[in-house]
């Protein structure tokens, strides 16, 4: 059986799949799971620099297909999880020197070692993707609660059913409960109504992922961020473990509402 | 009035594009190309096949008709004709050679017709050709028909549906639609909740006006005086 191949993509830049991937692949290891992360965003690396390993890059992803190196010469053992591994990016190429033939190749000679194996797609919807997906077993589809983001995943999600790969599960990123609430931004229930597909999981923004990220070491190695504990919560889900998604800050939502009832009948 | 140089009308798989066999070439598909550039929309994604009958065409005129369908983002699937230049030209071009017999597809034309004449295939009752989606049309998907078109889902915002007939949407309709595309003003568009980014029937435009948090209603849209209106569909 052997490993769950995982495709972390999104259509649109920017929303947050290196992130999910670097916090998804360190929550997984620190469960006890074998893992390996693979950045398939050729040319544009990225992967290494959120896990803090890029100063340990010697060969790259361009250099196994290629034969160049042997596949573990290329795998970099994490600082911290010793089960954990990322196979990164070549910076000098382009999309085109891997095809997704490649990467299945590649995937099935890891899946007999490890129990995850977590890719983290380039954005786009060209050879770059269709790299990343053609090996998935599952595929996550990030967006944020923007509607240019949920455009692109909706055109992402056509492309998954097309190539039968599922219409794949949502993580809904970087969401502001207090614009939720004011009807500024998207709410969950907004973004699902147009996906129609499953929810896996709703990352609260949170400003300690963006120093986290620049430090390499990811948000949920911090107990105490809440964009870290929905990470975690997320890795459980893909574990098999039955964790209900719930709306951002629904249950203090109420009590910050008196809070706010309160402080506005001092005011008047 | 000078013959009719381009017939075209609907097949099975597409559009069967008849090029008069007589006429000068560059006449030929100049006003090809003209008659697709007026009806853009319907024309745009469209796969067709080309009949030039007993005209040798050279494998350079085949290429650059093939490049002129393509910038107008038009597949040329398939080419029939009873030269055997013409066939050479198809295959070496690696274009399906097709043989439509061409006394048959020229049944029922009429060349004095004004605009383009789309003839179903199928000797039905008039307008029951069409074809049904039953899934949700995802942004960048685009559906093109030359009868109705049915769709079982919802059509997401930057999807398309074009079609020659009407548009009926069992579901949320809030991409892009265009009903009776090759001028039909009495084609309708009905759907379970009508918020499509732009509506267009025949030749005219409408987008939905902007209300925030309405209830889903069923819906048609259709011309009356001119103009598309949207009423409660009954």
């Amino acid at each position: 059986m052997g490993a769950k191949v995982v495709t972390i993509t999104s259509g649109k830049g920017g929303v947050g799949k290196t992130t999910t991937t670097a916090n998804l692949g360190v929550a997984l290891a620190r469960m006890g799971n074998k893992v390996v992360v693979i950045d398939a965003d050729i040319g544009l690396r990225n992967l290494d620099v959120v896990m803090g390993l890029e100063n340990r890059i010697v060969y790259d992803l361009v250099d196994v297909v290629e034969g160049r190196c042997k596949l573990r010469q290329a795998m970099i053992k994490h600082k911290q999880f010793p089960e954990l591994y990322l196979i990164p990016a070549a910076q000098t190429r382009d999309k085109s020197a891997v095809s997704p033939a490649d990467m299945i190749q590649l995937t099935d000679h890891l899946r007999p070692e490890f129990d995850f194996i977590l890719i983290d797609s380039p954005a786009g919807i060209e050879r770059g993707f269709r790299n990343a997906v053609a090996p998935a077993d599952e595929v996550l589809i990030v967006t944020n609660p923007e509607v240019s983001a949920v455009r692109d995943a909706d055109r992402i999600i056509g492309l998954l059913e097309a190539e039968n790969k599922g219409p794949g599960q949502l993580i809904l990123n970087r969401v502001k409960s207090d614009m939720v609430r004011k009807g500024e931004m998207l709410s969950a229930d907004d973004v699902t109504d147009i996906l129609a597909i499953r929810l896996i999981g709703i990352v609260p923004e949170d400003e300690s992922v963006i120093p986290a990220s620049n430090s390499g070491t990811p948000v949920t190695l911090n107990e105490h961020s809440r964009a870290g504990q929905a990470f975690r919560d997320i890795a459980r889900r893909l574990m098999g473990e039955n964790i209900p998604v719930v709306p951002v800050d629904e249950p203090n939502g109420f009590l910050r509402r008196i809070v706010k009832l309160f402080v506005s009948g001092n005011d008047g | 009035m000078r013959e009719q140089t381009v017939v075209i009308k609907g097949i099975k798989d597409g559009l069967l594009i008849s090029l008069n066999p007589t006429e000068e070439w560059n006449i030929v598909t100049a006003d090809l190309a003209a008659r697709i550039d007026e009806q853009m929309a319907f024309f745009s994604g469209a796969r067709v096949t080309v009949d030039v009958g007993e005209r040798p065409v050279r494998k350079d005129e085949l290429s650059s008709l093939k490049a002129l369908l393509e910038r107008r983002g038009i597949t040329l699937q398939a080419v029939s004709s009873e030269s055997h230049t013409t066939i050479e030209a198809a295959i070496a071009l690696d274009l399906r050679t097709s043989n439509i017999s061409t006394n048959h597809a020229r049944d029922g034309v009429d060349p004095e017709a004004e605009g383009v004449a789309f003839i179903v295939n199928h000797q039905e009752e008039d307008g029951s050709y069409g074809i049904m989606i039953r899934r949700t049309v995802r942004s960048g998907r685009r559906v093109h028909s030359l009868g109705h078109v049915v769709v079982f889902g919802d059509v997401n915002p930057g999807a398309e549906i074009i079609a020659g007939g009407d548009v009926i949407v069992w579901g949320r309709l809030r991409g892009n639609v265009h009903a009776g595309a090759n001028g039909d003003e009495n084609a309708v568009v009905c759907a379970l909740d009508m918020i499509p980014t732009q509506l267009r029937i025949a030749g005219h435009i409408s987008v939905s006006p902007d209300e925030k948090r309405r209830k889903p209603r069923p819906e048609t849209a259709f011309i009356r005086d001119n103009q598309i209106v949207v009423e409660a569909w009954k």
